[in-house]
């Protein structure tokens, strides 16, 4: 489903600030796989969810999404095949506009917009059940401008436009972090619905190593810039937190230190 | 009676300036860009307009010519930011900036005047009524036809663009397509309303423009502030704005009426709308009193402190 190659950044080249953020990632997801990801602060998991979703170009590499070689595509053009829910929730709505309207824009992308009506009554009915679902008493609000919606209604919002077309990727990037833990656990509660009831290829970066071992059927965890370790299926079920520290000193040759994830532990 | 003489004048002028003020709703308020193409593509429609008069071109079709090149004014300035990146203010002015020596080509010269009699026009300052008429079915069929494309999937797409760049990139708006379309559409409402302005004065003047965003921003202030508290939609919106603009020439009138020196005009106008675009920062920063919390002030108000207020 995704298939990254030999892939390389560096920012501001040939400056003081030079700074290798990815460094020969590697990484094949098969359908279906809910990964989560791990790493300390500035490893390299936001940038390698921008070269996925074309925010600049990687200098070296290449990355294909269910076949497409997509390296050199603009990023509203992978529209189609990939969806990203970011940290902070303003990020992944439009505040002036109706919480329909902004569903209507998400349920169009990939196809080519018309001057047909932008929000037809049948498609209100239909986001009217899709929000119903998120029982937040959101499908009553439809209408309602989505600036005025508190955080994390915002990023259920915003979860539901993301798996509105079945992306064949699902890129969330620290999600729940901006908010707080009980409706960070609500949030993720309803990730994991949406994306084990359809079947989404995602990659979840989390700070909460139990969430990265609770959730998902594969974790891996990057260092400076790579993957350090990579476990699925039966290994990872059974995973404890002091096994998943042993395995990224093995894999980076140096202890795990991370102020965030300390915290959350 | 003076001023009650210049009343009708007045509306009719606010109508044809309301039409310029809902270009400069898309571009400011939709789509988040302070576009100062505006000073250069009112004229630009003007001129192309009162040449195509005086040639003797049908007076709808120089009207439809003067919004396509009013577009193109926009889609220049469009190009300029989302092709070349150049800053959305820079691009404006630069546009503007051709726009000037392009007007006088244009017009052959710095004035031109198109007389009524000898040339057909649509409205004209001569007869208010009928200019009254005139702008006001312009007004209408631009609210209508705005409300009608905003609400398609691509304007939708477009209020997104302006609204959240980034979500819409995600959700696979071109985004640098929409900004484009957005000024293109918003410079040919202008192009039009300098072309109708034209007919209205019976002349076009290369010096019109200047200082057209100014009462645009004005009579969008103005507009919004009561709108705002009617119903905060779209067409609402549109119709406050128009309102607006009639506002500012109501009251435009009123104070030549009183004998200000007309000179001085411009620079008033510049302090009223600097005023209203400061107000929003001076009310938070200066006149924000400390907030009780609910429950304190449910207490304060059992023990009746807020009797003697
Ligand atoms: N746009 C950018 N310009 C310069 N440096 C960047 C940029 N984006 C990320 N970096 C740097 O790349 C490294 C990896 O960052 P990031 O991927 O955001 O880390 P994280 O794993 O915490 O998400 C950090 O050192 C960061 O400072
Ligand atoms: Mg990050």
């Amino acid at each position: 489903m995704l298939e990254i190659k030999n892939l390389y950044k560096t920012f501001n080249p040939n400056t003081v600030n030079e700074k290798r953020a990815l460094s020969d990632l590697n990484l094949h997801l098969a359908p279906g796989d809910f990964v989560t990801v791990i790493g300390g602060n500035g490893a390299g998991k936001s940038t390698m969810l921008n070269a996925i979703s074309g925010v600049w170009k990687p200098d070296y590499g290449t990355i294909r999404i269910n076949g497409v070689d997509v390296t050199n595509l603009p990023a509203f053009k992978r529209a189609s095949l990939l969806c990203r829910v970011f940290q902070d929730p303003m990020k992944g709505t439009a505040p002036d506009m109706e919480i329909a309207e902004n569903l209507a824009i998400a349920a169009r992308r990939g196809t080519r917009r018309s001057l047909k009506w932008g929000c037809t009554r049948a498609n209100r009915e239909e986001y009217r059940a899709l929000l119903a679902q998120l029982d937040l008493g959101l499908e009553d609000r439809l209408s309602t401008k989505v600036g005025l919606l508190s955080g994390g209604q915002r990023q259920a919002v915003t979860l539901v436009m993301a798996t509105l077309k079945n992306p064949k990727l699902l890129l969330l990037d620290e999600h729940t972090a901006a908010l707080d833990p009980k409706t960070a656990a609500k949030v993720l509660q309803i990730t994991n619905k949406l994306v084990t009831e359809n079947a989404l290829t995602t990659m979840m970066v989390t700070h909460n190593m139990h969430d990265a071992i609770a959730y998902g059927n594969r974790l891996i965890m990057m260092s400076e810039g790579r993957i350090v370790v990579d476990v699925s299926g039966e290994e990872k079920k059974s995973l404890t937190i002091d096994q998943l520290l042993k395995l990224f000193e093995a894999g980076s040759g140096s202890a795990f230190v991370d102020d965030k994830e300390m915290l959350s532990r | 009676m003076g001023f009650l003489n210049a009343l009708p004048g007045a509306v009719a002028q606010g109508l044809i300036w309301g039409i310029m003020a809902m270009g400069l709703y898309i571009s400011y308020k939709i789509l988040n860009i302070a576009d100062l193409t505006v000073d250069g593509s009112i004229c630009t429609g003007a001129c192309v307009c009162a040449t195509l008069l005086l040639n003797g071109c049908n007076v709808f079709l120089a009207l439809l010519l003067a919004f396509l090149a009013g577009a193109l004014t926009g889609l220049v300035t469009g190009l300029f930011h989302t092709l070349l990146g150049i800053p959305a203010i820079l691009s404006g002015i630069l546009t503007q900036l051709s726009l000037w020596s392009l007007n006088l080509k244009i017009l052959g010269k710095a004035n031109v005047s198109i007389s009524s009699r000898s040339t057909t026009v649509l409205l004209t300052s001569l007869d208010n009524t009928n200019a009254i008429l005139v702008a006001g079915v312009f007004c209408v069929l631009i609210v209508v036809g705005l409300f009608l494309f905003f609400y398609t999937e691509i304007g939708l797409s477009v209020k997104s663009t302006g609204d959240n760049p980034d979500m819409s990139e995600a959700q696979g708006v071109n985004v640098k397509f929409n900004t484009v379309l957005g000024l293109a559409i918003s410079n040919g409402l202008v192009g039009l309303s300098g072309a109708l302005l034209a007919q209205y004065q019976g002349f076009a003047d290369i010096n019109m423009g200047r200082g057209a965003i100014v009462i645009g921003l004005a009579a969008i202030i103005i507009g919004l502030s009561v709108s705002r508290k009617i119903k905060p939609n779209f067409v609402v919106s549109l119709i406050g704005v128009i309102g607006g603009s009639i506002t500012y020439y109501l009251v435009y009138t009123f104070v030549i009426y009183l004998g200000l020196d007309t000179d001085l005009l411009k620079m008033l106008s510049a302090l009223v709308v600097a005023l209203f675009l400061a107000l929003p920062h001076l009310k938070s920063e200066y006149f924000t009193k400390p907030k009780l919390p609910p429950e304190l002030a449910a207490r304060e108000e059992n023990m009746g402190g807020k009797k003697d207020a």
